[in-house]
Protein backbone atom coordinates (compact mmCIF):
# COMPACT_ATOMS: atom_id res chain seq x y z
CA UNK A 1 0.00 0.00 0.00
CA UNK A 2 1.52 3.63 -1.14
CA UNK A 3 -1.15 5.84 0.46
CA UNK A 4 -3.82 5.89 2.60
CA UNK A 5 -6.09 8.20 3.02
CA UNK A 6 -8.25 8.02 6.84
CA UNK A 7 -11.36 10.19 7.31
CA UNK A 8 -10.34 13.02 5.61
CA UNK A 9 -12.23 16.58 6.30
CA UNK A 10 -12.01 19.71 4.64
CA UNK A 11 -14.19 22.60 5.49
CA UNK A 12 -13.91 26.05 3.44
CA UNK A 13 -16.19 28.18 5.82
CA UNK A 14 -19.92 26.36 6.37
CA UNK A 15 -18.65 24.64 2.71
CA UNK A 16 -17.88 20.90 3.42
CA UNK A 17 -15.40 20.31 0.29
CA UNK A 18 -14.32 16.57 1.43
CA UNK A 19 -16.55 14.57 4.05
CA UNK A 20 -14.59 12.00 5.49
CA UNK A 21 -13.10 10.45 2.78
CA UNK A 22 -11.52 7.28 2.65
CA UNK A 23 -9.53 5.14 0.82
CA UNK A 24 -6.78 3.44 0.30
CA UNK A 25 -4.34 2.98 -2.64
CA UNK A 26 -2.10 0.06 -4.10
CA UNK A 27 1.38 0.33 -5.50
CA UNK A 28 1.41 0.32 -9.19
CA UNK A 29 -2.45 0.88 -9.68
CA UNK A 30 -3.96 3.73 -11.68
CA UNK A 31 -6.75 4.94 -9.79
CA UNK A 32 -9.33 7.48 -11.35
CA UNK A 33 -11.38 9.99 -9.29
CA UNK A 34 -14.43 11.05 -10.99
CA UNK A 35 -17.21 13.38 -9.83
CA UNK A 36 -19.75 16.02 -11.01
CA UNK A 37 -17.72 19.46 -10.64
CA UNK A 38 -17.54 20.83 -7.48
CA UNK A 39 -17.28 17.19 -6.05
CA UNK A 40 -14.26 17.99 -4.10
CA UNK A 41 -11.79 16.18 -6.47
CA UNK A 42 -9.22 18.85 -6.73
CA UNK A 43 -9.32 19.33 -3.18
CA UNK A 44 -8.35 15.98 -2.74
CA UNK A 45 -5.37 16.25 -4.34
CA UNK A 46 -4.92 20.10 -3.06
CA UNK A 47 -5.03 18.19 0.38
CA UNK A 48 -2.82 15.15 -0.63
CA UNK A 49 -0.28 17.63 -2.00
CA UNK A 50 -0.08 19.75 1.50
CA UNK A 51 -1.46 23.11 -0.04
CA UNK A 52 -4.46 22.85 2.15
CA UNK A 53 -4.36 21.45 5.65
CA UNK A 54 -7.53 18.73 6.46
CA UNK A 55 -9.33 19.50 9.78
CA UNK A 56 -9.61 15.64 10.27
CA UNK A 57 -8.51 12.88 9.21
CA UNK A 58 -4.75 11.50 8.27
CA UNK A 59 -2.70 10.80 5.13
CA UNK A 60 -0.15 8.25 5.36
CA UNK A 61 1.86 8.15 2.15
CA UNK A 62 4.52 5.24 2.08
CA UNK A 63 4.30 4.49 5.72
CA UNK A 64 5.00 8.50 6.67
CA UNK A 65 1.94 10.59 8.05
CA UNK A 66 2.24 13.66 5.88
CA UNK A 67 -0.92 15.60 7.15
CA UNK A 68 -0.01 19.08 7.22
CA UNK A 69 3.47 18.87 6.10
CA UNK A 70 4.41 22.12 3.48
CA UNK A 71 4.17 21.02 -0.53
CA UNK A 72 7.83 21.03 -1.31
CA UNK A 73 8.37 18.65 1.50
CA UNK A 74 5.45 16.46 0.33
CA UNK A 75 6.85 16.86 -3.36
CA UNK A 76 10.56 15.29 -1.81
CA UNK A 77 8.64 12.15 -0.09
CA UNK A 78 7.90 11.33 -3.97
CA UNK A 79 4.29 12.98 -4.61
CA UNK A 80 4.32 15.26 -8.33
CA UNK A 81 1.15 16.46 -9.27
CA UNK A 82 0.02 18.11 -12.67
CA UNK A 83 -2.50 21.55 -12.33
CA UNK A 84 -5.83 21.28 -13.47
CA UNK A 85 -5.32 24.90 -14.93
CA UNK A 86 -1.15 25.16 -16.39
CA UNK A 87 1.29 26.55 -14.47
CA UNK A 88 3.57 26.78 -16.82
CA UNK A 89 6.87 28.86 -15.55
CA UNK A 90 6.69 31.57 -18.89
CA UNK A 91 9.90 33.29 -18.96
CA UNK A 92 11.89 29.65 -18.26
CA UNK A 93 12.48 27.22 -21.38
CA UNK A 94 10.64 24.18 -21.57
CA UNK A 95 14.09 22.31 -20.51
CA UNK A 96 14.38 24.66 -17.41
CA UNK A 97 11.02 24.06 -16.37
CA UNK A 98 11.41 20.67 -16.20
CA UNK A 99 15.08 20.71 -14.38
CA UNK A 100 12.90 22.99 -11.45
CA UNK A 101 10.99 19.66 -11.31
CA UNK A 102 14.15 17.52 -11.15
CA UNK A 103 15.94 19.38 -9.46
CA UNK A 104 13.67 19.99 -6.38
CA UNK A 105 12.06 17.00 -6.59
CA UNK A 106 12.35 13.73 -5.11
CA UNK A 107 15.85 12.73 -5.99
CA UNK A 108 16.87 16.36 -5.45
CA UNK A 109 19.32 16.44 -8.18
CA UNK A 110 22.25 19.08 -9.61
CA UNK A 111 21.82 20.82 -12.47
CA UNK A 112 23.60 18.59 -14.91
CA UNK A 113 21.84 15.52 -13.80
CA UNK A 114 18.47 17.68 -13.86
CA UNK A 115 19.57 18.48 -17.02
CA UNK A 116 19.84 14.87 -18.66
CA UNK A 117 16.97 13.75 -16.95
CA UNK A 118 14.89 16.72 -18.41
CA UNK A 119 16.15 15.87 -22.02
CA UNK A 120 14.75 11.81 -21.20
CA UNK A 121 11.29 13.18 -19.98
CA UNK A 122 10.89 15.89 -22.87
CA UNK A 123 11.67 12.91 -25.21
CA UNK A 124 9.05 10.50 -23.54
CA UNK A 125 5.70 13.52 -23.82
CA UNK A 126 7.25 14.48 -27.06
CA UNK A 127 8.19 17.63 -26.26
CA UNK A 128 11.83 17.69 -27.10
CA UNK A 129 11.70 19.97 -30.65
CA UNK A 130 10.34 22.58 -27.98
CA UNK A 131 12.93 22.47 -25.22
CA UNK A 132 15.04 26.05 -25.80
CA UNK A 133 11.21 27.56 -26.52
CA UNK A 134 9.87 29.73 -23.28
CA UNK A 135 7.59 27.82 -21.82
CA UNK A 136 5.29 30.82 -22.38
CA UNK A 137 5.07 30.06 -26.15
CA UNK A 138 3.80 26.90 -26.36
CA UNK A 139 -0.49 26.09 -27.04
CA UNK A 140 -2.47 24.45 -24.41
CA UNK A 141 -2.44 21.05 -25.60
CA UNK A 142 1.92 21.61 -25.36
CA UNK A 143 1.69 23.09 -21.71
CA UNK A 144 -0.44 20.16 -20.26
CA UNK A 145 2.34 17.68 -21.64
CA UNK A 146 5.05 20.13 -20.14
CA UNK A 147 3.11 19.59 -16.90
CA UNK A 148 2.95 16.47 -17.14
CA UNK A 149 6.84 16.16 -17.94
CA UNK A 150 7.45 18.25 -14.73
CA UNK A 151 5.50 16.00 -12.70
CA UNK A 152 7.63 13.37 -14.19
CA UNK A 153 11.17 14.60 -13.77
CA UNK A 154 10.77 14.66 -10.19
CA UNK A 155 10.92 11.08 -10.35
CA UNK A 156 7.64 10.79 -8.22
CA UNK A 157 6.65 7.41 -6.83
CA UNK A 158 2.94 8.39 -6.80
CA UNK A 159 1.81 10.87 -9.54
CA UNK A 160 -1.28 13.22 -9.13
CA UNK A 161 -2.96 13.75 -12.65
CA UNK A 162 -5.35 16.72 -12.29
CA UNK A 163 -7.39 16.72 -15.94
CA UNK A 164 -4.55 16.29 -18.16
CA UNK A 165 -7.02 15.08 -20.93
CA UNK A 166 -9.19 18.06 -20.73
CA UNK A 167 -9.31 20.30 -24.14
CA UNK A 168 -7.04 17.48 -26.04
CA UNK A 169 -8.22 16.16 -29.60
CA UNK A 170 -9.16 12.46 -30.09
CA UNK A 171 -5.91 11.60 -31.32
CA UNK A 172 -3.95 13.42 -28.44
CA UNK A 173 -6.29 12.07 -25.72
CA UNK A 174 -5.35 8.41 -27.02
CA UNK A 175 -1.55 10.08 -27.21
CA UNK A 176 -1.82 10.55 -23.34
CA UNK A 177 -3.31 7.28 -22.36
CA UNK A 178 -0.68 5.68 -24.00
CA UNK A 179 1.99 7.84 -21.89
CA UNK A 180 0.05 7.36 -18.91
CA UNK A 181 0.26 3.58 -19.01
CA UNK A 182 3.77 4.19 -19.81
CA UNK A 183 4.67 5.88 -16.82
CA UNK A 184 2.51 3.11 -14.57
CA UNK A 185 4.55 0.17 -16.82
CA UNK A 186 7.95 1.89 -14.78
CA UNK A 187 6.59 1.51 -11.42
CA UNK A 188 4.72 4.98 -10.91
CA UNK A 189 0.98 4.80 -9.27
CA UNK A 190 -1.10 7.37 -10.32
CA UNK A 191 -4.69 8.94 -9.17
CA UNK A 192 -6.07 11.01 -11.83
CA UNK A 193 -9.24 13.17 -12.42
CA UNK A 194 -10.78 13.31 -15.63
CA UNK A 195 -14.06 13.57 -16.98
CA UNK A 196 -13.76 12.39 -19.97
CA UNK A 197 -15.66 8.99 -19.32
CA UNK A 198 -14.73 6.45 -22.17
CA UNK A 199 -11.43 7.30 -21.20
CA UNK A 200 -10.69 7.03 -17.46
CA UNK A 201 -12.84 4.02 -17.60
CA UNK A 202 -10.49 2.08 -20.52
CA UNK A 203 -7.34 3.28 -18.27
CA UNK A 204 -8.37 3.20 -14.64
CA UNK A 205 -7.78 0.07 -12.68
CA UNK A 206 -10.14 1.17 -9.96
CA UNK A 207 -12.46 4.18 -9.53
CA UNK A 208 -13.55 6.44 -6.88
CA UNK A 209 -16.77 8.81 -7.36
CA UNK A 210 -16.70 12.02 -5.26
CA UNK A 211 -20.18 14.04 -4.62
CA UNK A 212 -20.74 16.80 -2.47
CA UNK A 213 -17.21 15.83 -1.21
CA UNK A 214 -18.26 12.48 0.15
CA UNK A 215 -17.49 8.92 -1.39
CA UNK A 216 -20.57 7.49 -3.02
CA UNK A 217 -18.71 4.56 -4.64
CA UNK A 218 -15.78 2.82 -5.78
CA UNK A 219 -15.12 -0.25 -7.43
CA UNK A 220 -13.96 -1.53 -11.12
CA UNK A 221 -14.76 0.92 -14.01
CA UNK A 222 -17.34 -1.28 -15.17
CA UNK A 223 -19.22 -1.81 -11.41
CA UNK A 224 -19.03 1.80 -10.98
CA UNK A 225 -20.49 2.85 -14.39
CA UNK A 226 -23.21 0.67 -13.67
CA UNK A 227 -24.13 2.28 -10.23
CA UNK A 228 -27.41 3.93 -9.90
CA UNK A 229 -26.05 6.07 -7.27
CA UNK A 230 -23.43 7.33 -9.52
CA UNK A 231 -25.75 7.98 -12.17
CA UNK A 232 -27.85 9.64 -10.56
CA UNK A 233 -24.66 12.34 -9.43
CA UNK A 234 -24.22 12.73 -12.62
CA UNK A 235 -27.04 13.19 -14.53
CA UNK A 236 -30.41 12.95 -11.97
CA UNK A 237 -32.73 10.46 -13.31
CA UNK A 238 -30.75 7.08 -12.85
CA UNK A 239 -33.17 5.81 -15.45
CA UNK A 240 -32.92 7.63 -18.33
CA UNK A 241 -29.20 7.90 -17.44
CA UNK A 242 -28.24 4.12 -18.45
CA UNK A 243 -30.03 4.51 -21.37
CA UNK A 244 -27.93 6.78 -22.55
CA UNK A 245 -24.64 5.30 -21.54
CA UNK A 246 -25.95 2.22 -22.71
CA UNK A 247 -26.05 4.26 -25.84
CA UNK A 248 -22.93 5.75 -25.89
CA UNK A 249 -21.32 2.01 -25.43
CA UNK B 1 29.07 24.64 -9.31
CA UNK B 2 29.73 25.80 -12.93
CA UNK B 3 32.68 27.31 -14.58
CA UNK B 4 32.76 31.16 -15.57
CA UNK B 5 32.29 31.25 -18.79
CA UNK B 6 32.64 34.11 -21.23
CA UNK B 7 29.58 35.52 -20.12
CA UNK B 8 31.07 36.12 -16.78
CA UNK B 9 34.22 36.99 -18.04
CA UNK B 10 33.72 40.26 -20.00
CA UNK B 11 31.40 42.16 -18.54
CA UNK B 12 34.49 41.83 -15.17
CA UNK B 13 36.69 42.56 -17.53
CA UNK B 14 34.86 45.67 -18.63
CA UNK B 15 34.22 46.53 -14.98
CA UNK B 16 37.84 46.45 -14.28
CA UNK B 17 38.77 48.65 -17.12
CA UNK B 18 36.42 51.34 -15.75
CA UNK B 19 37.74 50.93 -12.17
CA UNK B 20 41.19 50.92 -13.59
CA UNK B 21 40.95 54.55 -15.22
CA UNK B 22 41.36 57.04 -12.69
CA UNK B 23 43.41 54.89 -10.74
CA UNK B 24 45.94 55.44 -14.07
CA UNK B 25 45.05 58.81 -14.40
CA UNK B 26 44.85 59.83 -11.12
CA UNK B 27 42.46 62.70 -12.01
CA UNK B 28 40.45 62.68 -8.24
CA UNK B 29 36.95 64.13 -10.58
CA UNK B 30 37.10 61.14 -12.80
CA UNK B 31 37.82 58.80 -9.24
CA UNK B 32 34.68 60.64 -7.63
CA UNK B 33 32.70 60.02 -11.07
CA UNK B 34 33.81 56.61 -11.23
CA UNK B 35 32.90 55.84 -7.70
CA UNK B 36 29.04 56.73 -7.76
CA UNK B 37 28.65 54.33 -10.74
CA UNK B 38 30.21 51.10 -9.28
CA UNK B 39 28.46 52.38 -5.61
CA UNK B 40 25.14 52.49 -8.08
CA UNK B 41 26.03 49.22 -10.16
CA UNK B 42 26.48 47.14 -6.55
CA UNK B 43 23.10 48.84 -5.32
CA UNK B 44 21.34 47.61 -8.90
CA UNK B 45 23.07 44.47 -8.96
CA UNK B 46 21.98 43.31 -5.25
CA UNK B 47 18.21 44.43 -5.72
CA UNK B 48 18.56 42.15 -8.82
CA UNK B 49 18.85 39.27 -6.77
CA UNK B 50 15.49 40.44 -5.38
CA UNK B 51 13.28 41.92 -7.72
CA UNK B 52 15.25 40.31 -11.08
CA UNK B 53 15.63 36.56 -9.74
CA UNK B 54 12.83 36.23 -7.62
CA UNK B 55 10.59 38.50 -8.52
CA UNK B 56 9.75 40.35 -5.29
CA UNK B 57 9.82 44.04 -6.25
CA UNK B 58 11.44 45.92 -2.99
CA UNK B 59 10.71 49.17 -3.06
CA UNK B 60 12.36 50.34 0.07
CA UNK B 61 15.38 48.57 -0.71
CA UNK B 62 17.85 51.43 0.08
CA UNK B 63 17.01 50.87 4.13
CA UNK B 64 19.87 48.05 4.04
CA UNK B 65 22.45 50.56 2.58
CA UNK B 66 21.25 53.57 5.21
CA UNK B 67 21.21 50.57 7.97
CA UNK B 68 25.26 49.39 6.78
CA UNK B 69 26.17 52.56 6.97
CA UNK B 70 25.11 53.64 9.85
CA UNK B 71 26.52 50.54 11.82
CA UNK B 72 30.02 51.10 9.97
CA UNK B 73 29.86 55.07 10.53
CA UNK B 74 29.03 54.03 14.43
CA UNK B 75 31.26 51.13 15.08
CA UNK B 76 34.01 53.82 13.47
CA UNK B 77 32.68 56.84 15.41
CA UNK B 78 32.36 55.80 18.84
CA UNK B 79 34.75 52.91 18.88
CA UNK B 80 37.12 53.36 16.51
CA UNK B 81 36.77 50.00 14.56
CA UNK B 82 39.18 49.86 11.60
CA UNK B 83 37.02 50.25 8.36
CA UNK B 84 37.09 46.88 6.42
CA UNK B 85 36.01 45.35 9.97
CA UNK B 86 33.26 48.03 10.55
CA UNK B 87 31.72 47.73 7.09
CA UNK B 88 31.83 43.66 6.99
CA UNK B 89 29.92 44.00 10.31
CA UNK B 90 27.28 46.47 8.60
CA UNK B 91 26.69 44.65 5.99
CA UNK B 92 25.99 41.09 8.31
CA UNK B 93 23.85 43.45 10.21
CA UNK B 94 21.68 44.84 7.25
CA UNK B 95 21.07 41.26 6.65
CA UNK B 96 20.41 39.94 9.33
CA UNK B 97 17.59 42.52 9.84
CA UNK B 98 16.83 41.50 6.39
CA UNK B 99 16.60 37.81 6.86
CA UNK B 100 14.42 38.60 9.82
CA UNK B 101 12.40 41.26 8.37
CA UNK B 102 11.68 38.79 5.69
CA UNK B 103 10.19 35.57 7.95
CA UNK B 104 7.13 38.67 8.08
CA UNK B 105 7.33 40.66 4.83
CA UNK B 106 7.79 38.12 2.12
CA UNK B 107 4.72 36.70 2.92
CA UNK B 108 2.86 39.10 1.12
CA UNK B 109 2.86 39.14 -2.85
CA UNK B 110 2.88 41.66 -5.26
CA UNK B 111 1.99 45.39 -4.61
CA UNK B 112 1.34 44.35 -0.79
CA UNK B 113 4.91 43.30 -0.41
CA UNK B 114 6.46 46.60 -2.21
CA UNK B 115 3.83 49.07 -0.19
CA UNK B 116 5.62 46.91 2.55
CA UNK B 117 9.60 47.74 1.97
CA UNK B 118 8.49 51.45 1.55
CA UNK B 119 6.85 51.07 5.15
CA UNK B 120 10.34 49.57 6.47
CA UNK B 121 12.07 52.25 5.06
CA UNK B 122 10.06 54.91 6.46
CA UNK B 123 9.53 53.11 9.90
CA UNK B 124 13.40 52.96 10.08
CA UNK B 125 13.85 56.30 9.12
CA UNK B 126 11.84 57.82 11.67
CA UNK B 127 13.56 55.50 14.22
CA UNK B 128 16.89 56.70 13.32
CA UNK B 129 15.24 60.40 13.36
CA UNK B 130 14.28 60.23 16.68
CA UNK B 131 17.79 57.83 18.30
CA UNK B 132 19.86 60.39 19.80
CA UNK B 133 22.28 58.14 20.60
CA UNK B 134 23.27 58.10 17.28
CA UNK B 135 22.51 61.64 16.18
CA UNK B 136 19.44 61.58 15.56
CA UNK B 137 18.01 64.00 12.87
CA UNK B 138 21.19 65.71 13.00
CA UNK B 139 23.22 62.61 12.08
CA UNK B 140 27.18 62.15 13.02
CA UNK B 141 30.47 63.92 11.64
CA UNK B 142 33.71 62.56 11.54
CA UNK B 143 36.41 64.55 12.72
CA UNK B 144 38.95 64.34 10.11
CA UNK B 145 41.47 62.71 12.47
CA UNK B 146 39.61 59.43 12.06
CA UNK B 147 41.07 59.29 8.54
CA UNK B 148 44.77 59.45 10.34
CA UNK B 149 44.51 56.28 11.38
CA UNK B 150 44.13 55.40 6.83
CA UNK B 151 46.67 57.10 5.73
CA UNK B 152 45.07 61.10 6.26
CA UNK B 153 42.43 62.03 4.05
CA UNK B 154 43.08 61.50 0.32
CA UNK B 155 44.23 57.75 1.19
CA UNK B 156 40.95 56.98 2.40
CA UNK B 157 39.51 58.18 -0.28
CA UNK B 158 41.48 55.94 -2.64
CA UNK B 159 41.03 53.27 0.37
CA UNK B 160 36.80 53.80 -0.29
CA UNK B 161 37.75 53.56 -4.06
CA UNK B 162 39.41 50.35 -3.83
CA UNK B 163 37.25 48.64 -1.29
CA UNK B 164 34.10 49.49 -3.69
CA UNK B 165 35.87 48.09 -6.47
CA UNK B 166 36.58 44.74 -4.68
CA UNK B 167 32.79 44.47 -3.67
CA UNK B 168 31.42 45.56 -7.62
CA UNK B 169 33.51 42.61 -8.71
CA UNK B 170 32.21 40.67 -5.98
CA UNK B 171 28.47 41.76 -6.41
CA UNK B 172 29.09 40.92 -10.09
CA UNK B 173 30.01 37.58 -9.90
CA UNK B 174 27.65 36.38 -6.89
CA UNK B 175 25.25 37.31 -9.20
CA UNK B 176 26.18 35.49 -12.15
CA UNK B 177 26.49 32.56 -10.12
CA UNK B 178 23.28 32.65 -8.30
CA UNK B 179 21.76 32.61 -11.79
CA UNK B 180 23.96 29.49 -13.55
CA UNK B 181 23.03 27.43 -9.89
CA UNK B 182 20.05 25.33 -8.46
CA UNK B 183 19.57 28.06 -6.12
CA UNK B 184 19.13 30.38 -8.58
CA UNK B 185 16.56 27.82 -10.86
CA UNK B 186 14.83 28.01 -7.75
CA UNK B 187 14.50 31.91 -7.10
CA UNK B 188 13.29 32.07 -10.93
CA UNK B 189 10.65 29.08 -10.43
CA UNK B 190 9.17 31.48 -7.74
CA UNK B 191 9.53 34.39 -9.50
CA UNK B 192 7.37 33.06 -12.65
CA UNK B 193 4.56 30.85 -9.92
CA UNK B 194 5.39 30.60 -6.50
CA UNK B 195 2.57 28.00 -6.51
CA UNK B 196 3.41 26.00 -8.40
CA UNK B 197 7.26 26.17 -7.77
CA UNK B 198 6.24 24.98 -3.89
CA UNK B 199 4.38 22.46 -5.72
CA UNK B 200 7.59 21.54 -7.72
CA UNK B 201 9.33 21.32 -4.21
CA UNK B 202 10.90 24.14 -3.97
CA UNK B 203 11.55 25.39 -0.20
CA UNK B 204 10.10 28.84 -1.20
CA UNK B 205 9.88 30.03 2.05
CA UNK B 206 13.76 29.38 2.69
CA UNK B 207 14.52 30.57 -1.00
CA UNK B 208 12.88 34.17 -0.35
CA UNK B 209 14.74 35.05 3.05
CA UNK B 210 18.04 33.79 1.29
CA UNK B 211 17.65 36.25 -1.24
CA UNK B 212 16.35 38.79 0.50
CA UNK B 213 19.62 38.42 3.01
CA UNK B 214 21.80 38.58 0.32
CA UNK B 215 20.12 41.18 -1.44
CA UNK B 216 20.70 43.61 1.57
CA UNK B 217 24.26 42.21 2.33
CA UNK B 218 25.75 44.08 -0.68
CA UNK B 219 24.35 47.77 -0.33
CA UNK B 220 24.95 47.46 3.91
CA UNK B 221 28.66 46.91 2.79
CA UNK B 222 28.46 49.83 0.43
CA UNK B 223 26.66 52.12 2.09
CA UNK B 224 29.46 51.30 4.99
CA UNK B 225 32.17 52.68 2.08
CA UNK B 226 30.00 55.77 1.05
CA UNK B 227 29.39 57.14 4.60
CA UNK B 228 32.88 56.52 5.67
CA UNK B 229 34.02 58.55 2.46
CA UNK B 230 31.37 60.78 2.75
CA UNK B 231 32.49 61.80 6.37
CA UNK B 232 29.10 62.52 7.43
CA UNK B 233 25.46 60.37 8.19
CA UNK B 234 21.74 61.71 8.46
CA UNK B 235 18.58 59.62 8.72
CA UNK B 236 17.67 61.96 4.96
CA UNK B 237 20.81 60.87 3.02
CA UNK B 238 21.02 57.05 4.71
CA UNK B 239 17.28 56.38 3.86
CA UNK B 240 16.48 58.49 1.03
CA UNK B 241 13.18 57.08 -1.00
CA UNK B 242 14.33 58.60 -4.07
CA UNK B 243 17.28 56.18 -4.33
CA UNK B 244 15.53 52.92 -3.98
CA UNK B 245 13.08 54.19 -7.15
CA UNK B 246 16.30 55.35 -8.81
CA UNK B 247 17.69 51.16 -7.95
CA UNK B 248 14.41 49.99 -9.50
CA UNK B 249 15.17 52.22 -12.30
CA UNK B 250 18.20 51.08 -13.23
CA UNK B 251 17.82 47.56 -12.98
CA UNK B 252 14.48 48.00 -15.02
CA UNK B 253 16.23 50.19 -17.57
CA UNK B 254 19.15 47.38 -18.01
CA UNK B 255 16.95 43.86 -17.62
CA UNK B 256 16.03 42.56 -14.94
CA UNK B 257 16.78 39.11 -14.01
CA UNK B 258 19.85 39.62 -16.21
CA UNK B 259 23.46 39.78 -14.83
CA UNK B 260 24.92 42.70 -17.35
CA UNK B 261 21.80 44.36 -17.37
CA UNK B 262 22.47 46.31 -13.91
CA UNK B 263 25.64 46.75 -14.53
CA UNK B 264 24.51 48.30 -18.02
CA UNK B 265 21.25 50.30 -16.32
CA UNK B 266 23.80 51.80 -13.62
CA UNK B 267 26.47 53.40 -16.03
CA UNK B 268 23.65 54.69 -18.65
CA UNK B 269 21.75 55.95 -15.27
CA UNK B 270 24.63 57.39 -13.54
CA UNK B 271 25.70 59.21 -17.14
CA UNK B 272 22.46 60.29 -18.01
CA UNK B 273 21.79 61.81 -14.21
CA UNK B 274 25.05 63.64 -14.87
CA UNK B 275 24.31 65.39 -18.02
CA UNK B 276 21.01 66.43 -17.05
CA UNK B 277 22.51 68.19 -13.56
CA UNK B 278 24.92 70.25 -15.33
CA UNK B 279 22.30 71.24 -17.52
CA UNK B 280 20.54 74.81 -15.95
CA UNK B 281 17.17 73.56 -17.46
CA UNK B 282 16.89 70.10 -16.66
CA UNK B 283 18.92 70.27 -13.19
CA UNK B 284 15.62 70.05 -11.17
CA UNK B 285 13.81 67.94 -13.36
CA UNK B 286 15.96 64.76 -13.64
CA UNK B 287 14.31 62.67 -11.36
CA UNK B 288 10.89 63.68 -13.58
CA UNK B 289 12.51 62.72 -16.61
CA UNK B 290 13.99 59.08 -15.09
CA UNK B 291 10.05 58.64 -14.41
CA UNK B 292 9.03 59.06 -17.87
CA UNK B 293 11.71 57.05 -18.92
CA UNK B 294 10.67 54.49 -16.47
CA UNK B 295 7.49 54.42 -17.29
CA UNK B 296 8.74 53.97 -21.40
CA UNK B 297 10.56 51.28 -20.73
CA UNK B 298 7.34 49.11 -19.26
CA UNK B 299 5.79 49.87 -21.54
CA UNK B 300 7.28 49.16 -24.83
CA UNK B 301 10.26 47.24 -23.33
CA UNK B 302 9.76 45.67 -20.27
CA UNK B 303 12.78 43.28 -20.08
CA UNK B 304 15.08 45.98 -20.51
CA UNK B 305 17.76 46.62 -22.90
CA UNK B 306 20.03 43.69 -22.50
CA UNK B 307 16.52 41.78 -22.11
CA UNK B 308 15.70 43.11 -25.22
CA UNK B 309 18.77 42.57 -27.01
CA UNK B 310 18.58 38.49 -25.67
CA UNK B 311 15.37 38.37 -26.90
CA UNK B 312 15.82 39.50 -30.47
CA UNK B 313 19.30 38.01 -30.73
CA UNK B 314 19.39 34.31 -30.00
CA UNK B 315 22.82 33.58 -30.96
CA UNK B 316 23.91 36.65 -28.45
CA UNK B 317 22.31 34.31 -25.67
CA UNK B 318 25.20 32.70 -24.68
CA UNK B 319 27.51 35.81 -24.33
CA UNK B 320 25.44 38.18 -22.85
CA UNK B 321 24.05 36.54 -19.38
Amino acid sequence: MILKVENVTKRFGGLVALNKVSFTLEKGEILGIIGPNGAGKTTLFNVICGVYSPEEGRIIFSDVDITGLPPFKITRLGIARTHQVVKPLNDLTVKENVMVGACFGKSYMGLEDAEKIAEGVLDTVGLKERSELLAGKLNVPEKKRLELARALASQPTLLLLDEVLAGLNPLEVSKMLEVIRKIRDNGVTIMMIEHLMHAIMNVSDRIIVLDYGAKIAEGKPEEVANNPKVIEAYLGDPDLALKLLKKEG
Amino acid sequence: MKKPDISLWWITIAVIVLIVIPVVTKSPILRESVFLILLYMTLALSLNIILGYTGYVSFGHIVYYGIGGYVTFSLIYFYGINLIVAMIIGGLFAAAIAYSLGQAILKLRGAYFAIATIGVNEAVKALVNNLDAIGGAEGLYFNIKVYNAYGGAENAIWLSYYLMSALIIITLIVNWYIKKSKFGLGLMAIREDEDAAIILGVDTRKYKSLAYMLSALFPGIAGGIFFFKNGNIEPENAFHLVKSIEMIFMVMLGGFGTVTGPVLGALVYERIRGLLLINPLFKNLHIAISGVVLLLIVLFMPSGIIGYVREKIAKIRRYIE
